[in-house]
């Protein structure tokens, strides 16, 4: 058995729990936070290892270590990293269960880490609510009301969601009388989705249920609340790793269950539903005061473009270099838009620590108070708006490409008309910080882990931009690894 | 004598799993909420229990139970759920003095 490729998830798990062990007898907080930190560490240098490895299968082919795991494994520890790095800052409000926050953010990882690799329904379901129950705690971590009312409506509208994806999964099941993504896609029956209605609604539930996940329009309710009342540090968390977990299964069972006759159209579903959300999710932040609300909706706009990746979810024809454009694209933009979320959302815990409020008007002014944190959150809006010099530039473009190639214009006139909209209300953050009128001229105090924290996003915003090919190979690699072998 | 076959379990799922959703969606108690979660979830369960029954393979393949085995990890995370939802309507009953889902709006817009 291959159960060295299961190292980074059992290192996490087992750190996981000895961190709630330790966290009875230590008094010194600081060394469960170092301790969470160099197991992410030590999964992300053992993942690395293992990419590109001869036989990825672990369990009898439940689980599957290849590229495109492994990418996302790497993503996940690294959006855990910085989070837990900005968490000195915001400890104050969760001193007393450091442990149990620290546990929760690992058991989280583990989660989405066996949601990427999952190649059965059984595994794919039990793995997301892995995350997602430890996701709900983390949500309601203040114990305050707005933070226990944001858990609560996490975990009821989740918990609808997933049994709604738990009877698409029935379905399916149903019909091919197979739970393994492989066999599943051999007994599918052949023909379009609308010839076969059982499939159809089996489908259908399934993207529901996923689409909560990724939080797409019309499964997004629950964002702006969740994200105005879980713990900043939590909310940053939500919005990468989650939304990155939910394409990742996305991708693996659509590509590998459903590649068939049937890919045009859940392909078409996925681009009207794309069109959707960016348009929803756009439009309604513009008239959000509240930081975190306006972020929660934009997150749904960015999983609108990113749906452009599932809807050019084919191989070009006729094209002499295999590549898969769609796929490939929304890796890449998921490596991105990680990396400028998280320096936005880390420079906004920077600043909201000081002035203890979210509202978009209390940024005034930050660009005197504090110069290089309002310098480092301009570049990360920059990049969500998707203009150069920064990451998310490229990813946009990247992905509008795909979607020329597979005649989708019509997304693409779409998204850019959007990408005009989401200008407006990121650089009016921008404007508030260095225009606004200064409530005082106190600085924002912030610890070095933060400072480092930001610095490696906004480094990574940067270089992306003038050297984007490692990540494209990465991502390409990736795309290739779980559509390469069930696509014409 | 008619016999029970594939359609009657499929139906009852249907019709307990709307059941559920229906109250899910309408019920204001969040207690309520949660159970009908609750009723979902098993309908899931005697969905996947049917299929699992009446798709036997024929004799040279071997029989499968992933069918069976799904169900049993349903009940198992249902119960985890469930175990986090009502921590969370507690720390929002000690705080609130309410469980009504529609007096719990601090948040809107």
């Amino acid at each position: 058995m291959n159960y060295h490729l299961l190292i980074p998830e059992m290192c996490l798990a087992g750190t996981a729990i000895a961190v709630i062990l330790l966290d009875l007898v230590i008094a010194r907080k600081g060394i469960l936070q170092m301790a969470s930190i160099a197991a992410l560490i030590a999964a992300i240098v053992v993942s690395a290892a293992l990419w590109g490895k001869a036989d990825p299968d672990i369990f009898n082919g439940l689980l599957r270590a290849d590229q495109f795991a492994i990418f996302f494994k790497v993503l996940f520890s690294g959006a855990a990293i910085l989070v837990l790095l900005t968490t000195k800052d915001y400890v104050s409000k969760i001193a007393r269960f450091q442990g149990e926050y620290y546990a929760l953010i690992l058991l989280s990882v583990v989660g989405m880490m066996l949601m990427a690799a999952s190649r059965d329904l059984i595994t794919i379901y039990v793995s997301l609510e892995l995350t997602s129950i430890s996701l709900y705690a983390l949500v309601g971590f203040l114990k305050d009301p707005k933070s226990s009312e944001a858990g609560l409506k996490y975990l009821l509208l989740g918990a609808v969601a997933s049994a709604i994806l738990l009877y698409g999964m029935a379905l399916i099941f149903g019909i091919t009388g197979e739970t393994r993504l492989a066999e599943i896609a051999a007994a599918v029956p052949a023909g379009r989705i609308w010839d076969n209605p059982l499939l159809l609604l089996g489908v259908m539930f399934m993207i529901g249920g996923f689409g909560f996940k990724i939080a797409t329009v019309p499964f997004q309710m629950w964002v702006p609340d969740v994200y105005e009342g879980a713990p900043t540090t939590v909310t940053a968390y939500l919005s990468v790793a989650s939304k990155a977990a939910g394409f990742a299964v996305i991708l693996r069972v659509f590509l590998e269950a459903f590649g068939g006759d049937i890919l045009p159209d859940w392909a078409m579903i996925f681009a009207v539903l794309g069109a959707i959300s960016m348009t929803v999710g756009n439009v309604i932040a513009i008239s959000q005061t509240n930081v975190k609300r306006m972020l929660g909706y934009s997150s749904i706009a960015q999983a609108g473009y990113l749906m452009v990746g599932l809807a050019a979810a084919t191989r070009v024809d006729g094209a002499n270099d295999p590549v898969l454009f769609g796929p490939t694209g929304l890796v890449f933009f998921l490596g991105c838009y990680a990396l400028a979320n998280l320096g936005a959302f880390i420079a906004i815990i920077a600043i909201t620590n000081k002035t203890k409020s979210d509202a978009i008007d209390d940024f005034a002014g930050m660009g005197s108070r504090a110069p290089v944190i309002s310098l480092a959150l301009t570049l990360c809006l920059i990049s969500l708006t998707g203009v150069p010099p920064t990451a998310g530039f490229l990813a946009k473009l990247y992905l509008f490409n795909a979607a020329v190639h597979h005649d989708l214009v019509w997304m693409v006139i779409v998204g850019v008309i959007n990408s005009a909209i989401s200008a407006y209300y990121y650089l009016r953050v921008v404007k508030m910080t260095w225009f606004g009128t200064p409530a005082s001229a106190e600085g924002v105090p912030s610890s070095l882990a933060l400072r480092l924290a930001l610095a490696v996003a906004c480094a990574g915003v940067l270089a992306l931009f003038f050297y984007p090919s490692p990540l494209l190979d990465v991502a390409r690699d990736a795309a290739q690894s779980v559509a390469g072998a069930v696509l014409p | 004598m008619m016999s029970v076959g594939l359609e009657h379990y499929l139906v009852l799922s249907a019709v307990l799993f709307c059941i559920g959703l229906y109250g899910a969606l309408v019920k204001r108690n969040t207690v309520v909420i949660l159970m009908c979660i609750e009723i979902m979830l098993n309908a899931v369960n005697i969905a996947l229990v049917a299929f699992a029954r009446y798709l036997v393979p024929e004799p040279p393949d071997p029989v499968v139970y992933s069918g069976q085995i799904f169900v049993i990890f349903v009940m198992v995370v249902a119960a985890a759920e469930a175990a986090v939802g009502l921590a969370l309507i507690v720390s929002i009953y000690r705080s609130r003095r309410t469980v009504d889902a529609t007096e719990i709006d601090l948040m809107k817009g």
